[in-house]
């Protein structure tokens, strides 16, 4: 078993209490004991049955409507049927459509969000004048939920008392106002607008502390050798901060996935359902009563996003960190 | 120091810097500014950035037309029973999973991990069904067990890597000096670990307080609502009252944002120290 994911990042940082990190890799490997064997279930005991009961149980038993003819209209009749949902999933006309704005949503939220993040953690890392006040102002779009951010957004891009329009007309940006949310591709644009605003803070708040572990030393040096701001940003902070970037990223990218609030609250998958992701999608196939496609909808989204998070970890892998990333 | 910042520079960064705030800011000055003009201003024309009059009717209505008190005390009750009992079981789990190796760890992680890839909504109807045989349907306290059970693994993860920061030193003195483990787990570390603790009870107690779909599947009489589930009933009907919507979304907000406010240091620092580890 390599050493807990603590010992590869304690270099530089300072543990809350200000004590000093324990030493790298000197933790020594205790021999297992029944003793030792309780405590650790004990310990884990309650958090366990928890996840179990309500979480995992309704998941398995959920999964298994997708191979069943599920439907609400008629529950006399729930035979297996093989892969028959995750054919008549693929064979839906929408569903292209659907994978097409799935893609846009999270590439086009998550994109804008790290290099808005980014570049927020950088320029707060110096200390100015209300600095603290500004963070935590920056910081509330967190606090607000997917559902209210989307109602927020329906209410601002609304085309006639929205004050979006209205603020582009003052500017002289366009001369009659844009329904936004009834044409697709602007309504799209402007759910993934609502998202970045309310992804940012995340990503910088990430970043930030990460980069408050780098010694200036290294800056420093870097200094010395004549290192320029681009090549400083390059070579020393990016490489430090990466298993923060890679980690961040990766959870972002699922949360975002399995985010079907912001858009439920804004467009509610309209108009004419063109602003459907997976996961909207699929909560419209649940209220229409087909719960049997619903579910293969759902663990088409588990298996993808697991893909996803594999692939995604082998190709951001750099030595040993996706140890420390997976936790081992 | 971090490389000399020239003036240029310094210019850039405040322009951008204030630009992001107004983009942050301004979405929530509109809802507020819309929930305190009257009725009938709302939909006015031309839009008034500044109402001409104050009103707290659309507040009004709130209390008046719907139970919105109950709603919030429904939250309210919820989310902090929710978010406190995960927060303890959380602190057990991701103290064993910080200090022990054992051969079940990476799976128990990866478990961990795989709940935040799973749409809420496959367990809907399944859930339905346990909380109907549970006879928990339609009851606060069974809303609340359920909450535990979804904030647990991201806040397991997050404590374990704050737990992950102390010295281990730190509870073995406190074990040699006759404390039991669980002893030093609470007296010892608890107090060391207060931010960590203090970001992870947020977190949880925000995701709670804006959950959704659980709460529109398990609560269906008024009395036990919860602010989401009354916000969605809200846009069921096909117009908008934006009066009484801004006001409720005000409302909704308020709490969280004064939890935030008070503790955006706490969070930073628990995040940071617990997410990043992993």
């Amino acid at each position: 078993m390599p050493t807990p994911a603590t010992t590869e990042r304690a270099a530089g940082r300072r543990s809350p209490t200000g004590a000093a990190p324990p030493p790298g890799g000197t933790r020594r490997k205790r021999e297992f004991t029944t003793g030792r064997g309780l405590v650790i279930a004990a310990y884990l005991a309650p958090a366990a049955i928890f996840v179990a009961i309500f979480t995992y149980y309704p998941v398995i038993a959920g999964s298994q409507m997708a191979f069943r003819n599920w439907k609400l209209t008629d529950l006399t009749d729930t035979a297996w049927v093989g892969l028959q949902n995750f054919r008549d999933v693929f064979a839906d006309p929408a569903w292209g459509r659907v994978l097409v704005n799935t893609v846009v949503w999270v590439v086009g939220s998550i994109v804008p969000q790290l290099v808005i993040g980014f570049a927020l953690a950088l320029w707060l890392r110096r200390k100015f004048r209300f600095r603290g006040l500004y963070q935590a102002l920056i910081f509330f779009p967190w606090a607000v939920s997917g559902f209210l951010i989307g109602i927020l957004f329906r209410w601002l891009f609304n085309s006639e008392f929205g004050a979006v329009n209205d603020l582009l007309q003052k500017a002289g940006l366009i001369d009659t106002p844009i329904p936004w949310l009834a044409s697709p591709d602007t309504a799209l644009t402007a759910v993934v607008i609502a998202n970045i605003w309310y992804g940012v803070t995340f990503f910088a708040i990430m970043i930030l502390a990460a980069l408050q572990s780098i010694p200036d030393e290294l800056y420093e040096a870097a200094a010395l050798d004549g290192a320029g701001k681009a090549r400083t940003l390059f070579q020393i902070t990016i490489p430090f901060i990466r298993t923060t970037l890679v980690l961040t990223v990766l959870l972002r990218v699922i949360w975002t996935f399995n985010f079907p609030d912001l858009i439920f609250g804004m467009t509610g998958g309209g108009p004419n359902n063109q602003t459907h992701i997976v996961t909207t999608w699929m909560i419209q196939t649940t209220q229409q009563g087909d719960y049997g496609r619903a579910s293969a909808l759902g663990l088409l989204i588990v298996a993808g996003l697991l893909l996803f998070a594999i692939f995604f970890l082998l190709a951001t892998r750099e030595r040993r960190e996706v140890k420390g990333v997976i936790g081992s | 120091m971090i490389g000399k910042e020239t003036a240029a520079g310094r210019t850039t960064k405040f322009v951008f810097l204030g630009l992001w705030l107004l983009f942050t800011v301004f979405p929530l000055y509109w809802i507020a500014v819309t929930s305190i003009k009257a009725p009938g201003d709302v939909f006015a024309w031309p839009i008034a950035y500044w109402p001409e009059t104050f009103s707290l009717e659309n507040y009004r209505g709130l209390f008046d037309k719907a139970d919105f008190g109950i709603y919030l005390a429904n939250s309210l009750v919820i989310s902090t029973l929710a978010a406190a009992a995960a927060t303890v079981i959380s602190m057990l789990s991701g103290y064993v999973l910080a200090r022990f190796e054992f051969r079940t760890k990476s799976a128990l992680l990866m478990a961990a991990l795989v709940t935040q890839m799973i749409p809420a909504f496959i367990a809907l109807g399944p859930l339905y069904l346990l909380m109907t045989d549970l006879n928990l349907v339609d009851n606060r306290f069974g809303l609340v067990l359920v909450y535990i059970a979804v904030c647990i693994p991201f806040c397991t993860v997050m404590l374990r890597g704050f737990f992950a920061n102390i010295p281990e030193a730190l509870e073995e003195a406190a074990m040699i000096d006759g404390l039991s483990r669980f002893g030093a787990l609470f007296r010892v570390l608890l107090p060391v670990m207060r931010p960590g603790i203090v970001a992870a009870f947020i977190f949880n107690f925000v995701n709670c307080w804006n959950e959704l779909f659980l709460s529109v599947t398990l609560m269906n009489s008024d009395a036990n609502k919860t602010i989401p589930t009354a916000l969605n009933g809200f846009i069921s009907s096909f117009n908008i009252d934006w009066g009484s919507m801004s006001a409720a979304a005000v409302l909704t907000i308020l709490p969280t944002m004064v939890l935030f406010a008070f503790a955006s240091r706490h969070i930073v620092q628990g995040l940071t120290a617990g997410a990043v580890k992993g």
